[in-house]
């Protein structure tokens, strides 16, 4: 039995205050626009700090109208987006074509910005085969629904880009409940060992569908769940599109760099549902808490910064509402015009040739489908 | 008695078991306060508290290796896996741990763990969702696998896949959460693991399935009564180990059977039963015993989904084959 006046082993208290205090959240924008922190301020254009404003603004519109597809049921599976716009365009904002990106069922914004047509997210939202389809060149896999799951893939994307010595990065996103999956630690810690040019970005949006983070996990931050895979991890204000571009911009010079993988969270807030499957937010969320995070949008702050600066005004944003919408339009003409998904599609797709089964069921289903 | 759905029945066993035993535990992602995705455990937090009701940090292999821990612990746990397409992040526990707790342990400890998960098609969801993996978890001795297709064999039989000392896979078809109701006693009461149920007498073939099938299988039966031919269908309700006798006596008295699953032909659950019935009464047999089953692909999204799941039609179809043989 210890005797009570034993000095303790190791003092518990101490190591995790001292964790904590190295994962303070970094914001270079304030909730009213204003810049806080200069000596971290990116060294972006004029003209790309209004590109991304359009882009942030053309991703609410079309997180809208997918809601209202969605509703008049023409669109299947969606994740809404408003809120996520700083943490999802800024990191993507900071990427060149050659990084490849693996992305959650949450992230389609990021890989349409990198390249992927609107109608084939469009098709992926049906479940069309045609949406995972992604064109050559366009360095991204489709949304991934398991979750985790792309985090250690991106661990191996990683480490071919090292191999092969490309001057690329591997860049892959999970939420808060992510973050607790074993393919989460997996990933940053064969990132890790490996040393590849890996980013990997947890967005904190606080719940996961229903679950609070604080049920997560006992840490006080997801950044620092990097310390145990002896990489680096940092927090940043995901409502702020500089602080979101300045981690990642400095994350993938590191890996261009040779210095390996980093993990990022941004903390956010989703203001619409989980997803438009009958999720209801009220059952687990205060409206105080909507209000509270609503007051950090990251559109608002952005614009507040810009019109500051005389980059932004009300023509600007109407043009780029008006592009999104027409755009919108076009691409779902697009997908209402590609033949719909058949069950021979899909055997033709299982393997590079058919087996015996398939071929003959191949059979059955085409006469099926042809009535 | 109270007209419930399958999902209604559901928590109503659930609450059934908390009440009755302080050792059975609820847990998985969104199960507390949200009820779970489905609802299926709506109030239970607020009824039996956070200790007996809760939710888990978001892994499924978590949620796999807590239950065979509390399990040897004494407690009874009744895990959700929140869409049974996701069973692959908890295989080990599954298949590695949960079902090989009496032979590591040399009959010492057991795993009285009922794993609880929706799956099935038709109700639209993403992938990964709907995808009928009951014969992947058949094919591992050591588990028991229940699939009800009625609100009243819902409640009857996850009582007894809680009570049950070994491990259960207790699978819930999405489709059939609330697509009708039934006369439910509000009363505790158990149907046996391991017994099919005779849906309907027949004489001239037997139709053997469980699930949503079921439903088709009825459907078709009533159609092929119109041409003068008297099914029998036989409901599993638990696919693993099946009820070798009631297929047999009704395969001898019919002399014809086919075997209807959701799920992908290549494997499972109707291959084991057309393979008992030749091993068992192949003399009794006047024709091949056939699978209805959907064709060997990835679970069909959205678009593709009615054609790709089997229905009533397929089942006239092929049973006709059977009887002209
Ligand atoms: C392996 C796996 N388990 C569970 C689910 C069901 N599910 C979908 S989203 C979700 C919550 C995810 O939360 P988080 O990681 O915080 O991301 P967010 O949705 O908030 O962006 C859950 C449990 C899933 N898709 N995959
Ligand atoms: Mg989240």
């Amino acid at each position: 039995m210890a005797s009570k006046t034993k000095k303790a082993a190791f003092d518990a208290k101490k190591q995790l205050e001292k964790v904590e205090e190295q994962f303070e959240t970094l914001q270079i924008l304030n909730e009213e626009g204003k810049v806080v922190n200069e000596s971290a301020m990116p060294d972006l254009s004029d003209e790309q700090l209004q590109e991304l404003m359009r882009r942030m603004v053309y991703t609410r519109i079309l997180d809208q109208r997918s809601i209202s597809l969605n509703r008049q049921g023409r669109l299947g599976f969606y994740a809404p987006t408003a809120g996520q716009e700083a943490s999802q365009l800024a990191s993507q904002f900071a990427l060149e074509k050659e990084d490849f990106i693996l992305p959650g069922y949450r992230d389609v914004p990021q890989i349409i910005w990198h390249g992927l047509p609107l109608s084939q997210a469009f098709l992926w939202s049906r479940g069309h085969f045609e949406g995972g389809n992604i064109p050559e060149g366009v360095n991204v896999i489709a949304p991934q629904i398991i979750i985790g799951a792309q985090y250690i893939q991106a661990a191996g994307v990683a480490l071919g880009m090292k191999k092969r010595g490309e001057k690329a990065v591997a860049i892959t996103y999970t939420g808060d409940g992510g973050a607790s999956q074993g393919d989460f630690y997996e990933g940053i810690n064969f990132a890790g060992a490996f040393q590849v040019p890996a980013i990997f970005i947890v967005q904190n949006n606080r719940f996961a569908i229903s679950t609070p983070v604080e049920k997560q996990s006992a840490a006080k931050t997801i950044a620092q769940k990097a310390v145990a895979a002896g990489i680096p991890g940092v927090q940043v204000d995901g409502m702020d599109p500089l602080a979101v571009y300045a981690a990642v911009h400095d994350a993938r010079e590191r890996a261009l760099n040779g210095e390996g993988p980093t993990l990022i969270e941004t903390l956010t807030y989703r203001y619409g549902p989980h997803t438009m499957a009958g999720d209801d937010p009220t059952r687990y969320r205060t409206s105080d808490l909507d209000n509270e995070w609503e007051k950090k949008d990251p559109l608002v702050r952005f614009r507040k910064f810009l019109e500051d600066k005389k980059l932004w005004n009300e023509d600007m944003e109407n043009e780029i509402i008006e592009k999104a919408k027409e755009d919108i339009k076009v691409a779902i003409k697009k997908a209402d015009d590609t033949p719909k998904q058949k069950v021979t599609d899909l055997m033709s797709i299982m393997y590079e040739e058919m087996p015996y089964n398939l071929k003959e069921q191949y059979e059955v289903y085409k006469e099926k489908e042809s009535k | 008695m109270a007209q419930m759905t399958m999902i209604q029945a559901i928590t109503d066993a659930l609450r059934t078991e908390l009440s009755n035993d302080p050792n059975v535990l609820v847990f998985g992602e969104d199960v507390g306060v949200n009820g779970g995705v489905f609802r299926a455990t709506e109030g239970l937090q607020k009824e039996f508290g956070e200790d007996r009701v809760f939710d888990t940090p978001l892994a499924e292999s978590g949620i796999g290796g807590l239950a065979v821990g509390l399990g040897l612990q004494g407690f009874r746990p009744v895990p959700e896996i929140q869409f049974f397409g996701f069973v692959y992040e908890v295989m080990d526990s599954i298949s590695g741990q949960l079902a090989r707790m009496r032979y590591r342990s040399g009959g010492r400890y057991s795993a009285p763990v009922t794993i609880r998960s929706p799956f099935g098609g038709g109700v639209h969801t993403p992938e990964m969702h709907a995808d009928s993996l009951e014969g992947l978890m058949a094919q591992q001795p050591g588990l028991k696998v229940v699939i009800p297709s009625t609100p009243y064999d819902a409640k009857g039989l996850l009582i007894s896949a809680i009570r049950d000392n070994d491990p259960v896979i207790f699978l819930e078809h999405m489709k059939l959460y609330r697509s009708f109701r039934q006369e439910v006693p509000e009363e505790e009461y158990s149907i046996p693991l391991g017994k099919a149920e005779v849906k309907r007498e027949g004489s001239d073939i037997s139709i053997i399935t469980y699930g949503a099938m079921v439903h088709e299988a009825l459907k078709a039966a009533e159609e092929l009564e119109k041409d003068g031919h008297s099914a029998e269908v036989i409901d599993l309700r638990t696919v693993s180990p099946i009820d070798i006798e009631t297929i047999i006596a009704s395969v001898e008295k019919t002399n014809r059977a086919i075997v209807v699953q959701e799920a992908q032909k290549q494997a499972g659950i109707a291959a084991n039963v057309v393979a008992e019935i030749n091993d068992r009464a192949i003399l009794s047999l006047e024709a091949p015993v056939l699978r209805v089953a959907a064709p060997d692909t990835v679970f069909a999204f959205p678009q593709a989904e009615t054609v790709w799941l089997p229905n009533y039609k397929d089942i006239i179809e092929t049973a006709k084959k059977v009887i002209n043989f």
